[in-house]
């Protein structure tokens, strides 16, 4: 060999998302997720880099021209084509794997009833845009096939060191006592197979009871209460069947848990619909006022055209709204305190590992959705859907339906992803949403796509500026869920 | 690294790598990253030279044909004709070190 592998190389720029924050420049590396300080140095290059084709010897010659000795330049390429900031002119973008086969499985959420209390109008198992076919179906699961979803979970966990179990509805806590019947095997089951168990629920807090909440507290279950705000916003959809709003009912129950529940974060799970967009206003009432650990934000999943769904313009609104907080959160990371606004703190959680997705999530992958009845869906969000079931939790998962939906759902089939710097934390987004919107479970939810990329740079900047100015505060991210 | 700084996992894992791979360096300084086998002096990689000399002999080869039977022996798919070194005759060869020179201690097989 006459001459080095480097030397005969043309470059061009690799995909990366470049960004400042604290008075620093860094790039966000699309083919890995990772997240890099520049030097002037490094800058220097891309700009050197930017119309491609670029020779090696030419590169190191510009490079030393604007001050580096050679040696410096070598190694600044080199660095460079290593991360993937720099690669060869004729490479073609590396594809995603698939995850393994026989994933293990981590997470399942159990429905324990399909039957809820309220009459949510935009809820997504009763509303309009339902994909569940519950007719003919058990309404409440029973202890056996509650037993055998543990059972499932246990056996598919492999050798998963922890798994996780999350109760959900219907209004979950109309089954509490078959609830409290399943910590008991469970914790049992868990503890037999020398693994870990963690529990959380997602409620409505309608049925709250002192009771209940010292059970959830004792066992630390992690409680999510779905909640859209003050009063006048939170009662304008979430209501009983009569009409009346549900806020009166709950607030009290909510604070209660929230002083007595202290072994678990509570959150609360805000749905933004039409004019329930005032973001700000939600999140001081639900964290200062009720007193929540953390406040999450989604805008509705509905087809376009219903009545409650978040027109374009009120989206820009919430971002706006977004962008105001998000100034908060990083101000409290800087001062070493948790803001409270989990849009960012759990986009932060990615970026900390580098994740870098070929599913949106893990849905039908190392999670799954159990319903009355036993079947297993993707999610939770497809529960009792015959369309959607891939088995039963006493025959297992069926492989054929769940390599459809993973086929469907991995980034790679996206087209419009490909060029996506976004898609390391994306990969097109909910399932769910894409069937509701565009019938098909593996579209890109286009509807979107702006609005993650602004995001996730405005998240990626507060990262880059809290780990400029206070790194230490990044570690508390850094625990895994998945083990 | 040096021009840039990791921030994240992810990051630090692709910087140890270039620290492994820079180290491994340190110890192979003359190898250059691995790449599949091509036998010197085969005829699938069409190196002249190789069949006939200028003259239409073997005399005056760029590459000695000795040497191309461990490249068809052990290494290389082609179907050479050599001994089953696999089962029959794991020893058929190892009275020659070095082709070129000693060919004539190849053992004869009968099988």
């Amino acid at each position: 060999m006459t001459a080095t592998i480097s030397g005969t190389r043309t470059y061009r720029l690799g995909e990366f998302h470049q960004f400042e924050g604290g008075g620093r420049t860094f790039v966000y590396v699309v083919h890995a997720g990772a997240i890099f300080e520049l030097d002037e140095a490094a800058e220097t290059l891309i700009r050197l880099a930017r119309n491609g084709g670029t020779a090696h010897e030419s590169l190191v010659n510009d490079l030393t021209t604007s001050g580096l000795t050679i040696a410096d330049a070598e190694e600044l390429v080199e660095e460079m084509y290593h991360s993937h900031l720099l690669v060869d002119s004729e490479s073609a973008p590396a594809r995603l794997e698939n995850p393994p086969a026989g994933f293990p499985l981590q997470s399942m959420v159990m429905n324990l009833t399909n039957q809820c209390n309220l009459s949510c109008e935009y809820c997504y198992e009763f509303g309009a845009d339902k994909v569940a076919t519950p007719e003919g179906k058990p309404k409440f699961m029973d202890l056996e096939t509650a037993k055998a979803s543990v059972d499932f979970l246990m056996q598919s966990a492999v050798s998963r060191s922890a798994v996780q179990i999350t109760f959900f509805g219907g209004e979950t806590l109309m089954n509490f006592p078959l609830l409290k019947q399943v910590v008991t095997y469970a914790s049992e089951q868990a503890a037999a197979h020398g693994k870990r168990i963690d529990y959380s629920l997602t409620t409505n807090a309608t049925l709250l009871t002192p009771a209940i909440i010292d059970f959830l507290a004792e066992h630390k279950i992690g409680v999510t209460v779905s909640m859209d705000g003050p009063p006048d916003l939170h009662d304008k959809l979430r209501v009983f069947a009569n009409g009346k709003g549900s806020y009166d009912i709950i607030a009290p129950k909510v604070k209660l848990l929230i002083e007595k529940h202290r072994t678990r974060a509570i959150t609360a799970r805000v749905t933004m619909t039409s004019g329930v967009t005032d973001v700000v206003r939600i999140f001081r009432h639900l964290k200062q006022d009720l007193g929540f650990h953390e406040v999450g934000f989604a805008p509705v999943t509905t087809s376009p055209d219903r009545l409650y769904s978040i027109g374009e313009k009120g989206m820009d609104g919430v971002l706006n709204q977004f962008h105001a907080l998000a100034e908060e959160w990083l101000e409290y990371a800087l001062r070493g305190e948790m803001h409270g606004f989990s849009n960012v703190s759990e986009t932060i959680a990615e970026l900390v590992q580098g994740v870098n997705k070929s599913h949106p999530c893990g849905a039908g992958l190392g999670l799954v959705g159990v319903g009355p009845s036993g079947d297993i869906a993707p999610c939770h969000r497809f529960v009792d859907s015959d369309q959607h079931a891939m088995g039963h939790v006493s025959t297992g998962i069926d492989a054929a339906k769940q390599a459809d939906f993973l086929d469907r759902g991995h980034v790679n089939s996206k087209y419009e992803c490909s060029t996506c710097w976004a898609r390391p934390l994306c990969a097109g987004g909910c399932h769910h949403e894409a069937f509701v919107r565009y019938g098909d479970t593996g579209h890109a939810n286009l509807h979107y796509c702006d609005w993650i990329r602004d995001w996730t740079d405005t998240c990626l900047k507060i990262y880059g500026t809290v780990s400029a100015l206070n790194p230490g505060f990044l570690e508390q991210f850094a625990e895994r869920k998945a083990l | 690294m040096k021009h840039l700084r990791a921030i994240n996992k992810k990051a630090r894992r692709i910087d140890d790598q270039l620290e492994l791979s820079k180290s491994k360096d340190d110890v192979m300084a003359l190898q250059t990253a691995q790449r599949p086998h091509v036998p010197m002096g085969c005829t699938l990689s069409f190196s002249p030279g190789w069949e006939v000399d200028s003259s239409g002999g073997t005399a005056g080869l760029c590459m000695p044909a000795e040497r191309d039977i461990y490249d068809c022996y052990v290494t290389c798919f082609w179907p050479a004709q050599v001994p089953d070194h696999l089962n029959n005759y794991p020893d058929w060869a190892s009275k020659c070190a070095t082709a070129t020179k000693d060919w004539r201690n190849l053992d004869l097989v009968f099988p």
